[in-house]
């Protein structure tokens, strides 16, 4: 296959994320669709690493996977103590930094 | 020692004598400010006869010195000097300068004794004659302008001594106002000989003038106006002339030194300095002329009919100002600085004599309310009508011989100068009679209570007022003390004003016409380049207008005798009977009011318009108002994006990453 | 060629539909399900462009581990049924898919109208070891050490950070209650109140 058509894929997954977190209301929801984009992005490394004959791309994508995990770890640590202290798992909900 | 370094020490003296006494203000007892202030001038009259005599001892074409202490500004074209001129003009000046003002400080130990400003006082005093010293030592205009305007700011200081007054300091700043105008004047005109000659030191202005002006040059002309118009401020001439009635406001020996011996003569004193400038422009000096003979006339005609006795004396010294600028503008030098000499000696004595029956009217200044304190104050009536004596031009008087040598040298110049003789005249048989008028109706006549109080020895007192207002006052710091001194009672104050008694009897014969011409000779080094210094009226002319001169004064005073003497009543109804001459005339030809109508009240309006319109509603509501609301409808509309809400931020980031990506693709194709 | 077109598709779809699952189903659980099924997916296209290594990462760590947790987090926290339409009211809500629409077209048009010509080939001639462990492994320790060693480091912080945030807080009166950044913004708390007195 054409590099190409990898690469429509992954912005096709990519906007299916953004999609997401925009439409979403639970924030696992959300992380969700993040790691989506996220992957998406992995995608479009790998192809164009085969595109350019260079394995750069591949080790990039392995960092990114490593950061995901990171973040997704962080996010529901928050996601956890927010539910321990009965405040709403409810994305609208929460605009205390208002201002 | 030579004559300028005499010249520095006549300078440092009352500047040594202004920081020692109000730098240790806290700490002087009782006289001692007082006693510094008048030993500070006295080392400063030495000082200066000790110049005289170094002077002297120079020959006769040398005796014009210039010492400069540093450069004070040196760039391109441009030179400013810390230097003083010593030669006959700036030694005559300061020797009358330190002289009178150390009897006057003398007579103020004793006069000022219960003021609770008395330290201030001495310290503002010396200040002042440390300024008329600096403005006639000045050797350039820079220090000219300086010493002027340190002038004008102790006249300032000293008008509005009791400071707590309100009419003392409205005066002050009237003052203070009118003298601005004329220190921009002198700016000007100093800038416009600047600008033509290259330079600002009198000796090359000077020698410069005839090469780069012709007579009568536009510039020349503009320039010696602008300096007139300082002139004039200082020296109280028409229109400038407004402040010195309201300069009454101050303590007496302040009338008497700054505004009868020694400030207001500054005008002539510069008049006659530019002498060269003047020369090369007759139009101005025509038309300083003619302002000094109108300044004389006006001022006598007023002095006829005012009632306060320190403005009567004012109005006088208005109007023989304006002899002495009629003087020096005709080109007769001498005769012009020969009268402010003998002026600066009769008109302090009067002052002086003011004062002390003032004090023993209870600071009731009011000749309607005084009368017959002749028994009760011989020694200030002895001293005041030689004072008078000297005013009216009595025959052989100081007084006498200056005046009438001005008139005979006018008469002298012929041609129109003939009207402006004429009304010197008049203006003379005028200040005969109101001279007397001072002396009958103060010392003639039935007794005032305060008089009659007097005789028993008793001291009037009253409750403190303030004389023009009447509003009563307290006698704390910024009011008069609570005590009255007069001359009978304190031995300074008679120290004070015996010689200058003493000298208004005799200072005449320094220059008797065809006899001692000793002043002439003195000054005439200074006025050689002078093409008018050798146009004497011959000797029997100036003859004949002494025995006119004899004639108009012995007139006056015969004709005030009668009227005060005679038949007491008669004024009244002269005064009844032309009630619209003598209301135009008592409200001093309504100057005051015009000039509140066409200055003071047009820039009060615009003041009040800068105020509302411009700076409240354009500066304040539109500029500094916009800035901040624009700025703060910037920021609330910055903070509106911040909802808090996790989504919009999502969304923001999304859609910016969109316009980046549109963004590559416009500018990659 | 033919197998490798067919798997793409295959492959494709499946990440396709695993997304457009996440983002449509309602409950949270099948949404995670339908992430690993992407995720799965995923892995099958790395393969296709010879990136063996991050294909196998891929399924171990992502689908493996991180999953695990996820499901594990939605099993602690309920993983309610959103009680409201999942997709939200409000403007974001109704414009979002909006907004992607226009991205997935901006770059689709930036991708097949670039003037990328290598876009429309097969990739550069690989060896056969491209993309295998050694190779990966060679560029990790060699050319990428750093950001090797940083991103151990950064995963080092997240747990520390993990177990700070998830820990139970001893000594709080009041767990029942919910706090609020208001409650941090009180005027009588804070250093400058206290410095004031």
């Amino acid at each position: 296959m054409d590099i190409a058509w990898f690469v429509v894929l992954s912005a096709f997954i990519f906007c299916i994320g953004a999609a997401g977190v925009m439409t979403r209301r639970s924030p696992l929801v959300v992380l969700l669709c993040l790691e989506l984009m996220l992957n998406a992005g992995n995608l479009a490394l790998i192809a164009f690493s085969k595109m350019v004959g260079n394995q750069e791309g591949q080790v990039f994508a392995l960092i990114v996977m490593v950061v995901a995990a990171c973040e997704v770890v962080i996010g529901l640590g928050i996601i956890v103590a927010m539910y321990r202290r009965r405040v709403p798992i409810d994305v609208d909900a929460l605009s205390e930094l208002r201002g | 020692m030579s004559a300028t370094s005499w010249g520095w020490l006549v300078l440092l003296f009352p500047l040594a004598g202004t920081l020692v006494i109000s730098l240790g203000w806290r700490v002087w007892p009782g006289r001692a400010p007082g006693v510094i202030g008048s030993a500070a001038i006295g080392l400063s009259f030495v000082s200066a006869v000790l110049m005289l005599l170094e002077l002297l001892d120079r020959p006769h074409d040398s005796r014009s010195l210039v010492d400069s202490a540093y450069t004070y500004a040196s760039t391109g074209g441009f030179d400013a000097d810390m230097a003083i001129l010593v030669d006959p003009l700036s030694v005559l000046m300061c020797l009358v300068v330190s002289g009178v003002s150390f009897l006057i400080h003398v007579y103020s130990v004793a006069y000022m004794k219960s003021d609770r400003g008395y330290t201030r006082f001495f310290a503002y005093l010396n200040f002042f004659v440390f300024s008329m010293l600096l403005l006639v030592l000045a050797a350039n205009f820079v220090i000219l302008i300086v010493g002027w305007a340190f002038v004008g700011a102790a006249s300032y200081l000293l008008i509005s001594f009791w400071y707590r007054r309100r009419t003392a300091t409205a005066a002050g700043i009237k003052a203070f106002v009118i003298n601005v105008i004329g220190d921009v004047g002198l700016v000007i005109g100093a800038f416009l000989l600047f600008d033509a000659t290259g330079a600002l030191d009198y000796a090359t202005v000077f020698e410069q003038t005839p090469r780069v002006f012709a007579t009568n040059d536009g510039q020349l002309v503009a320039a010696c106006l602008m300096l007139l118009v300082g002139a004039f401020a200082k020296s109280a001439q028409i229109p400038l002339h407004t402040w010195l009635p309201d300069a009454m406001e101050g303590p007496t020996p302040v009338s008497a030194l700054i505004h009868a011996a020694t400030m207001v003569t500054a005008g002539v004193y510069l008049i006659a300095r530019m002498h060269p400038l003047f020369e090369q422009a007759p139009a101005a000096a025509d038309v300083s002329a003619v302002i000094g003979a109108t300044t004389l006339f006006v001022a006598a005609t007023i002095a006829l009919v005012v009632t306060d006795l320190k403005r009567v004396i004012a109005y006088s010294t208005m109007s023989q100002i304006g002899y002495m600028v009629l003087g020096v503008s005709v080109f007769a030098y001498s005769a012009g600085m020969f009268h402010l000499m003998t002026h600066a000696f009769f008109k302090a004595l009067l002052f002086m004599g003011a004062g002390s029956v003032i004090a023993a009217m209870a600071n009731e200044q009011s000749l309607d309310k005084m009368g017959g304190l002749r028994k009760a104050m011989p020694f200030t009536y002895v001293t005041f009508t030689i004072g008078a004596l000297a005013l009216a031009a009595f025959p052989l008087t100081a007084g006498f011989f200056s005046k009438d040598e001005i008139l005979a040298y006018t008469l002298n110049r012929g041609g129109a100068y003939t009207i402006l003789a004429v009304v010197g005249y008049v203006a003379a048989l005028l200040t005969a009679f109101y001279a007397f008028r001072m002396v009958f109706r103060v010392f003639h006549g039935e007794p005032c209570p305060e008089a009659r109080e007097l005789e028993q020895g008793h001291l009037a007192h009253s409750d403190p007022v303030n004389p023009a207002t009447g509003e009563p006052e307290d006698v704390e710091v910024g009011y008069p003390g609570p005590e009255h001194h007069i001359a009978e009672r304190e031995w300074p104050m008679k120290a004070a004003m015996a010689p200058l008694a003493l000298l208004a009897l005799v200072a005449g014969f320094l220059q008797v016409p065809g006899v001692t011409d000793v002043l002439e000779k003195f000054l005439e080094p200074t006025f050689e380049s002078s093409h008018y210094v050798h146009e004497h009226p011959s000797d029997s002319s100036e003859y004949i207008g002494l025995v006119i001169g004899a004639v108009i004064s012995l007139a006056g005073i015969a004709v005030a005798a009668f009227v005060y003497l005679r038949r007491p009543g008669v004024t009244k109804h002269l005064a009844e009977r032309y009630r619209g001459v003598h209301d135009f005339l008592a409200n001093k030809w309504y100057f005051d009011e015009l000039y509140e109508l066409t200055v003071v009240r047009p820039f009060a309006a615009a003041g009040r318009f800068g105020r509302t319109v411009i700076e409240s509603a354009f500066i304040q509501g539109f500029l500094v108002g916009g800035t901040v609301r624009l700025v703060q409808a910037g920021s609330s509309f910055a903070r509106s994006i911040q909802t808090g809400e996790l989504r919009a931020y999502a969304a923001l980031l999304l859609m910016g990453v969109g316009g980046l990506v549109l963004y590559f693709l416009i500018v990659a194709s | 060629m033919l197998f490798e077109q067919f798997l793409f598709f295959v492959a494709g779809f499946g990440a396709v539909a695993g997304a457009l699952g996440v983002v449509l189903l309602r409950n949270p659980f099948f949404s995670v399900l339908s992430l690993v099924a992407h995720l799965i997916s995923l892995a099958v296209l790395f393969l296709l462009l010879s990136a063996a290594f991050l294909a196998a990462a891929q399924v171990v760590v992502y689908a493996g581990a991180v999953m695990v947790l996820y499901v594990f987090v939605v099993a602690y926290v309920g993983g309610t049924e959103e009680d409201v339409r999942p997709l939200a009211t409000g403007a974001v809500g109704s414009l979002g898919p909006l907004f992607a629409g226009a991205l997935l077209i901006e770059l689709t048009i930036a991708v097949i109208g670039s003037s990328l010509s290598a876009l429309d080939g097969e990739g550069a001639d690989i060896g056969a070891s491209f993309g295998s462990p050694g190779e990966i492994g060679q560029l990790l320790l060699t050319k990428f050490l750093l950001p090797f060693e940083a991103a151990s480091f950064l995963l080092l912080i997240a747990a520390v950070g993990a177990v700070v945030l998830a820990r139970k807080r001893r000594g709080l009166e009041e767990p029942e209650q919910a706090i609020s950044v208001a409650d941090l913004m009180r005027s009588d708390v804070g250093t400058q109140k206290e410095a004031a007195g």
